[in-house]
Order: structure tokens, then C-alpha cells, then sequence
């Protein structure tokens, strides 16, 4: 068997999500092949090999950077050239437009959303988050090539140094790209939802757009990404892409903590899959109390202020 | 312009999730709705009828339970229907059977959902794309058209893309590319009468096979604070939970 990664980078960093799906690829096969568009210097390379990663396929044009048709492509020349037969990659919203093209092209077949190590090898069966959030199905993969995208945490980090080689892989360079790229805006050195190991999330309880800062500042605090209930994304108090549950970004961090959000059943599909989860609200009877570890009957303006107070003595 | 939207037929977003033996939905009281990103994909196919013109055809892959939600978006505007009569049992198998209604068609775009809120793969759009050979975009944001040429939101991590290429196209859909349509009387007493074709399935390979489900496990019981502890919260997430 042979096993490729795809590894994506943000701002000239590998994310740590596709060293997660280095680790989950370590767990199935001995030897990890991964691919990257970018340059593969001796940083990158002493990275993937910290994980286990054996030999790193890159190439460094930047007409591939952000291009998912592109990728697609790129990627599966890999494939074909190290006769792969299984690609792991981790979710994101590139990974998430290359996949279904990636396992067309390849003609495999294919699980999104993949939660937890395999629990059968032969045939290759894994959990996989359905129903937004509200359930788990345990699905089998037929024989043959086989894409997985894994969700965030569905394997811890774990080190397995090996020495890690480069090859550059080229490519046909399509002259014009089906899908052209006219401007981006993006938040930068802030901290992407998705991929965020805390969360701190607020909603309507916050009373106005204006109350933000004591979110950020205890986010600031814990490392954390911000994050808000669909309330207050439709009535644009946050940008959408801040919008967790049924109908926005599903997180699966170790630490959710919810203020002034009453835990509807479609905002709850987005969080329950964090570690831990904390509540703060004035309502005793908010509804978010029962799908939570720890709770605060408050207050937010009067007990997020000392939340963060506490965490600086002791973070 | 021809339009194609594909829908789903799926649980309302209020709905509690059971299961028979870990095995099939229990389909016991859950009202089944057209899938919420589908919605959007619908609301904005009668959105570019309204301004351009437009020919929309809704398609849904799914056995004959479905037909009350393809006549919904039938009321909600889309002038005919197809109905794939077979179990949408994978993104490969249900991409399939799309790309090969719309190469017997020439249909200048292809709108459906981000994903659908079952089985959320989230995988159909950009497969019917490559299918086609034709460009796909998703989570579609905003979608205008100028002639043949199409300009779009797309959402990523911490922002947005803006995006262009020509039709045809398929875009698969989130908010805020348009405001959900709620079907009037007329649209409703129309749909009745709309064409609604039944068509069989091509066989398909590749498509995983779905064992069993589960919940997520129930978190044990809120551990309260006052709000003067914050101290023993921290703590609690410190030394208990271990995520400080």
C-alpha cells in the first residue's frame, strides 16, 4: 500500500491540520509520501519529517497556489507516480474544492469528513460526520484508490522522525484557468475558525457589535478564534465566516466556550464535536447548559471581564 | 437560459436525529424538507429567471417519497422536474447520474447546495463539474451574471474569494447568494400541473457503502460555577479538562 498526503500551507506555514493527516497516514502505512504546491526548503522538509514523512513531491509556481483545479491535477500526477493507492487530506475550504475533483480524475472513491482512525483496514472503514453535526455513520470503502478528508482532531499529533527527501513534480501549466481569481480579502494573522484549537463564540446576549472587544480580548488571551451564532451573522454584527452551526462552519476544537448564545439545536450541530465545552449565560434555563461540561449562571458583561482576568494568571 | 438545480430531499434543520438499530434514519415524525442550501441554490435559479429569463429545471435523485418536496420547488418557481428514481446512496453514484441527465441537455448552469444536511459530503458539485469538464465553484456566496459571464463570492477560512468564469458552470450554493422564496398560492396550484418525469438510474461503481450510525456520546452533567469562582473554572478546564 502506498500512502499520499496533501499538505497546504497559510502564510508560508505548513497548517497543522495537514500534519494531522500526516499522522493518520502514519497510522495506516509505514511509509508517507505527502505533495505541497510551494517550495519545499530544509524548514518544510525538517517539519514533515519530524511527523514521518519519507519524501515530499512540491513545485514551487505560483499558478498553483489557491487553484483547486490546478491542485486536483497536480496531486494526482503524484498519485500516478507513486502509484498511490489511498490520498489523505485535511479539510479546508481549497481541500474541500480539490477533493471531488481529485477523486474523479483518479477514479476513486471517496469519504469527507472522516472523524477518527480507521477501524477496519480491509475493507477501509471510518467514521464520518453526518446530519450536520448530529450523528456519526461508519461507512466502508470499496477496493481500489480512495480519498479521505479528515475533519480537524480526528488524530492527535504525534512525532515519528524519519529523514524526509524532496522531488519536484511538474505540471502542465493550463494557460487560462477555468475558475480566474480576481481579488481576495482575508483576515490575516488572525487565527482561522476552522482550524482553531479554542474558540471563543458570543451571540445575541452580547446586545450589539460594539460589545465585541471583551471577546477578543479573551480570545486574544487563550489563543483562541472568535466565533458567533447566526443571529448575529444575519444581522451582520460579525462577518458570516464567523458563523458556527448547522448552516455555517462546524468546529471541533478542545475548548468551545459559548456566551449569550441560547444553544439552539442547529447551532449546537456545529460545536458538538469540541473536547470540552463552556457556557455563560444569564439564563439558567438556556437550553446550551445541557450539551455543556462546564457552566456560569451570569452575567457575560460581568463574568467574561474576570474570565480573562483569571486565565492571564494562570496562561 | 437553462438552469439546472438539484435538490435535496431532507430532514427539517429542527429535526432530533434517531435511528432504527444503528441502521436507517427514523423516519418516525420528521418532516422532510428541501435541503437548506438547496434553498438558496433554487431561490437564486428563480431569482436569475425573474431578471434574465431563464428555464428552470429542478432535479432530485430519490425514490417516489420525495415528490411533495419537488413539487415545493416546483411552487417556488421551477417551471419542470426530473426525479432519478433510485436511493441517493453516494456523492459518486448521485454525480453520476446528474452529469448524465445534463449531457442529454444543454444547460447553461448548475446550482445545488454547499452540501446536503444528511449526508453532508459536500463532494457532488465539484464531481458533476469535472464530469462535464466544466468549471465548478462552492460555497457559492454571490452569483451574477453578465452575458456568459459569471462573477462570484466564494467563502474561505477567515474571508471571502471573488471569483469569474464563463458558463456553463456549476456552483454549489450557501447564503447569502439569495433569500429563500416562501411558495404562494399560485405557485402552488401551478405545481400541481407542472411536468414532474420519472427517469431510471445508469448503474454506477465506486460508491461506499454506509454500515451503521451512531450519536455523539451525551456529555456528562454541567458542572456549575458562580460567577465570583472563575478561579475554580479556570482550574476545573486546567487540571479536569486539560485544554489550558
Amino acid at each position: 500500500m502506498s500512502v499520499l498526503v496533501f499538505i497546504e500551507t497559510n502564510e508560508g506555514e505548513i497548517k497543522s491540520s495537514s500534519l494531522e493527516a500526516v499522522c493518520y497516514a502514519k497510522s495506516i502505512n509505514e511509509n508517507v509520501v505527502a505533495i505541497m504546491a510551494g517550495e519545499a526548503s530544509s524548514k518544510e522538509l525538517d517539519i514533515l519529517g519530524k511527523y514521518g514523512v519519507t519524501k515530499v513531491f512540491y513545485n514551487e509556481s505560483e499558478a498553483l497556489a489557491n487553484d483547486s483545479q490546478g491542485l486536483a491535477e497536480f496531486i494526482f500526477s503524484g498519485v500516478e507516480k507513486e502509484g498511490a493507492d489511498l490520498i489523505i487530506i485535511a479539510r479546508s475550504s481549497l481541500a474541500d474544492s480539490i477533493a471531488p475533483k481529485l477523486a474523479i480524475k483518479a477514479k476513486a472513491s471517496i469519504a469527507t469528513n472522516v472523524v477518527d482512525l480507521p477501524s477496519s483496514q480491509s475493507p477501509l472503514t471510518v467514521k464520518r460526520g453526518v446530519f450536520t453535526g448530529k450523528a456519526f455513520a461508519t461507512v466502508s470503502l470499496p477496493e481500489g484508490r480512495k480519498v479521505l478528508t479528515l475533519a480537524k482532531n480526528a488524530v492527535g499529533l504525534k512525532e515519528s522522525p524519519s529523514s524526509c527527501s524532496s522531488e519536484k513534480l511538474g505540471f502542465s501549466e493550463v494557460a487560462s484557468p477555468k475558475v480566474k481569481r480576481l481579488s481576495v480579502e482575508k483576515a490575516t494573522g488572525s487565527i482561522l475558525l476552522p482550524e482553531a484549537d479554542k474558540v471563543v463564540s458570543a451571540g445575541r446576549g452580547l446586545k450589539g457589535p460594539e460589545n465585541w472587544e471583551m471577546i477578543e480580548e479573551l480570545a486574544n488571551t487563550l489563543g483562541a478564534a472568535t466565533a458567533c451564532s447566526k443571529p448575529v451573522s444575519d444581522m451582520e454584527w460579525r462577518p458570516h465566516h464567523e458563523h458556527v452551526g448547522q448552516t455555517g462552519i462546524k468546529v471541533s476544537p478542545s475548548l468551545y466556550i459559548a456566551i449569550g448564545i441560547s444553544g439552539a439545536i442547529q447551532h449546537l450541530a456545529g460545536v458538538n464535536s469540541s473536547k470540552t465545552i463552556v457556557v455563560i449565560n444569564k439564563d439558567a434555563e438556556a437550553p446550551f447548559f445541557k450539551s455543556a461540561d462546564y457552566g456560569i449562571v451570569g452575567d457575560a458583561f460581568e463574568v467574561v471581564p474576570k474570565l480573562t482576568e483569571a486565565i492571564k494568571r494562570v496562561v | 437560459m437553462n438552469i439546472l438545480v438539484c435538490i435535496t430531499h431532507v430532514p427539517d434543520t429542527t429535526t432530533k436525529i434517531k435511528f432504527v438499530d444503528g441502521k436507517e434514519l427514523d423516519k418516525n415524525g420528521v418532516q422532510f424538507v428541501i435541503g437548506p442550501y438547496d434553498d438558496y441554490a433554487l431561490a437564486r435559479a428563480v431569482e436569475l429567471k425573474e431578471s434574465l429569463g431563464a428555464k428552470v429545471t429542478v432535479l432530485n435523485v430519490g425514490k417516489q417519497e420525495t415528490e411533495p418536496t419537488i413539487r415545493k420547488a416546483l411552487a417556488i418557481g421551477a417551471d419542470e422536474a426530473i426525479r432519478i428514481d433510485a436511493e441517493p446512496s453516494d456523492a459518486i453514484f448521485v454525480a453520476h447520474q446528474i452529469a448524465h441527465i445534463a449531457k442529454q441537455n444543454s444547460y447553461d448552469l448548475i446550482l445545488m447546495g454547499r452540501e446536503s444536511s444528511d449526508y453532508n459530503g459536500g463532494l457532488v458539485h465539484g464531481m458533476v463539474g469535472e464530469m462535464l469538464g466544466w468549471p465548478s465553484v462552492s460555497p457559492c456566496m454571490k452569483l451574477d451574471l453578465e452575458g456568459t459571464n459569471a462573477k462570484m463570492q466564494k467563502e474561505i477560512e477567515g474571508g471571502k474569494e471573488l471569483l469569474e468564469a464563463t458558463l456553463p458552470l456549476v456552483a454549489g450554493c450557501q447564503e447569502p447568494i439569495a433569500e429563500w422564496k416562501i411558495p404562494n398560492m399560485r405557485g402552488i396550484m401551478s405545481a400541481r400541473t407542472k411536468p414532474l418525469n420519472v427517469v431510471e438510474a445508469i448503474s454506477v461503481e465506486g460508491a461506499i457503502s454506509y454500515n451503521s450510525f451512531d450519536l455523539p456520546p451525551e456529555r456528562s452533567s454541567c458542572k456549575f460555577f458562580e460567577v465570583d469562582q472563575v478561579d475554580d473554572l479556570v482550574n476545573a478546564l486546567k487540571e479536569e479538562a486539560k485544554v489550558l
